[in-house]
């Protein structure tokens, strides 16, 4: 009963606070008018406030789902779309999509990004598949030496073209250009999560190791790059339209897995919704701060993205318990 | 049912496995010792199909593992090895759930739940139930790693050194439940063994490997004399008779 208090409360909170976010904006909307039938207030409500905020749900939920689905799949708590390359993968995508293909749609951009979020994603698992390493903090860290090599290559190029300019609002996640008719395409996560649902069973068995896996019945290697592709493809569908948002894909798990444990069937709706409701307080403290100027909501997230992160260091740390960093042998990462 | 033929494994041009072929008889508990690097871990790791064989023949129930659908082998056939992820924040009632995952997926059953309950109950886990996995001590975790295996409710159970990192009270608990295992669950339980007595003790037939072969495959009092032990480990041994069981002493 307890822990679906814990999802009422969540559910509620980011009612409240989607709404809220609706009349925050440097044109101010009000709802008598609104709904007295003000054209021009609908138009806008429609066309940037609505879309906005779906976009900002899609997401909160997709970036923290598939942080979620990578921290299990990779059996470490330090992996996310972040620190395993596959938000730097995606960006690399849709700058070649620009430099070869001009005249691209978002859509063909898009793919692109998927293509080469998937890409990245695998060759980084794989790659810490055949290294064994002793220390779980090694995962991580060379997953953002890989993204950063990713980026080096893409802002090497981005240079050479003189695309740099084309390229900031991909590295640079912000919600401020997403209007009706081009963001729909983080929609995607919807479905992809969806999926995430239906597999979540799996995807807690393959994190318990590959032999207790196969005690199971369950394809280790099937369901591995399944979740990661799903994962890669949820990342890649919101970095085309909102560009880079790290920290959340790594807090948010986090944060919802200590209070509730790993068995995603359980997890995976809080997750989300806390996830969702992380990403709007903070493109809402975004658009408040310097009002009515907008600041990038990845610089938000990652001031109290880090801040929420010492945090959970320290709580850890005061428990009974060290932070357990250390990984057993014969896991997917370790 | 389940019976072994003619196996053999080679890692970078050295045999591990060497011709080896053996009948699992049913119903029993079958203890496989030797020394390090005997071959017996890598013949249970081909049984549980963890490592893939050069050649020969794992024959179960008329058929090779290898054809066998993962789902249906594993509603009859369980391994538990010592590499699970024990850091997952699982409780046990979750951790023993998926235990019937090869017979329901996702979706337990009321009659998965009692399975599930009286797994938990077999293994005295009742009040431990909805503790994380990662908070128990290291036999607790054990038992609740059987109980799984119960849920999962195979007539084969294929256990890789279930006493590694035990100490000697939990251990020989854990050799007590594998008994149990055998004489009321009538499972065929399968283990690999380093402590010698445990397998005199606790086991019906021993299975001893030297140097990639099979040693001497018997019962217990066939495989537990002075003469098979000391060529097997090369090492001094005297049979002492404790129980009615032949125990080794060794120096």
């Amino acid at each position: 009963m307890k822990e679906r208090t814990i999802t009422l409360v969540l559910a509620c909170c980011l009612a409240v606070a989607s709404v809220l976010s609706l009349f925050v904006g440097v044109i101010d909307l009000d709802l008598h008018a609104l709904l007295g039938g003000d054209l021009h207030q609908l138009e806008i409500f429609l066309i940037s406030r609505l879309p906005r905020l779906l976009a900002i749900l899609c997401t909160g939920v997709g970036m923290s789902v598939a942080g979620l689905i990578m921290q299990q799949l990779c059996q470490n708590k330090f992996v996310s779309p972040t620190t395993g390359a596959t938000i730097s993968s995606a960006q690399l995508g849709i700058l070649i999509a620009l430099l070869f293909l001009p005249a691209s749609t978002l859509w063909s951009r898009a793919v692109f990004a998927f293509v080469f979020a998937i890409l990245g994603t695998w060759v980084f698992v794989w790659f810490i598949q055949r290294i064994q390493f002793k220390d779980a903090v090694m995962v991580p860290l060379v997953g953002i030496m890989f993204g950063n090599v990713i980026g080096g290559i893409t802002s090497y190029l981005s240079y050479q073209f003189e695309m740099t300019q084309a390229l900031s609002s991909w590295l640079v996640g912000h919600f401020s250009l997403v209007l009706k008719g081009r963001y729909e395409i983080v929609w995607l996560a919807v479905p992809l999560v969806i999926l995430a649902f239906v597999f979540a069973n799996h995807f807690n068995i393959v994190g318990m190791g590959k032999d207790f896996s196969r005690n199971l019945g369950v394809p280790y290697n099937v369901i591995l790059f399944l979740g990661l592709s799903i994962a890669a493809m949820i990342t890649a569908s919101i970095v085309v339209v909102v560009g880079s948002i790290s920290y959340v894909g790594l807090i948010v798990p986090n944060v919802v897995t200590m209070f509730k444990g790993d068995k995603l069937r359980g997890t995976l709706t809080d997750t989300a919704l806390f996830g969702a409701l992380f990403v709007l307080i903070c493109d809402m403290i975004g658009r408040v701060v310097i009002f009515p100027y907008e600041l990038p909501i990845e610089l938000i997230v990652g001031i109290l993205g880090s801040l929420i992160f010492v945090g959970l260091l320290f709580y850890r740390l005061r428990g009974k318990k060290p932070v357990r960093l250390a990984v057993q042998k014969g896991g997917c990462c370790s | 049912m389940l019976q072994i033929k003619n196996l053999s494994k080679q890692y970078d041009g050295k045999t591990v496995v060497h011709d080896v072929s053996f009948h699992i008889p049913k119903g029993k508990v079958i203890s496989m010792i030797g020394p390090n690097g005997a071959g017996k871990s890598t013949v249970m790791g081909i049984l549980s199909r963890l490592i893939a064989r050069d050649s020969g023949l794992v024959e179960f129930a008329g058929k090779d593992i290898s054809h066998w659908k993962s789902k249906e082998l594993s509603k009859r056939l369980a391994i538990l090895t010592q590499s699970n992820n024990i850091q997952m924040k699982l409780t046990v009632r979750e951790l023993v759930t998926f235990g019937r995952f090869p017979y329901s997926g996702g979706r337990t059953t009321p009659e998965d739940q009692e399975i599930i309950d009286r797994a938990i109950a077999y293994m005295e886990l009742e009040d431990f139930q909805d503790r994380f996995i990662d908070e128990l001590s290291g036999g607790q975790r054990q038992r609740a790693m059987i109980a799984m295996v119960i849920a999962q409710d195979t007539e084969y159970v294929l256990l890789d050194e279930p006493t590694n990192n035990l100490d000697i009270y939990h251990a020989t608990n854990m050799m007590k439940i594998v008994r149990r295992l055998c004489d009321e669950l009538g499972k065929t339980v399968i283990l690999v063994l380093h402590e010698i007595n445990y397998a005199a003790f606790y086991s019906d037939y021993i299975c001893a490997f030297k140097d990639g072969r099979i040693a001497k495959f018997g019962t217990v009092e066939e495989v537990m004399t002075k003469e098979t032990l000391s060529e097997i480990y090369n090492v001094d041994f005297e049979i002492m008779t404790i129980q009615n069981r032949p125990l080794s002493i060794y120096y």
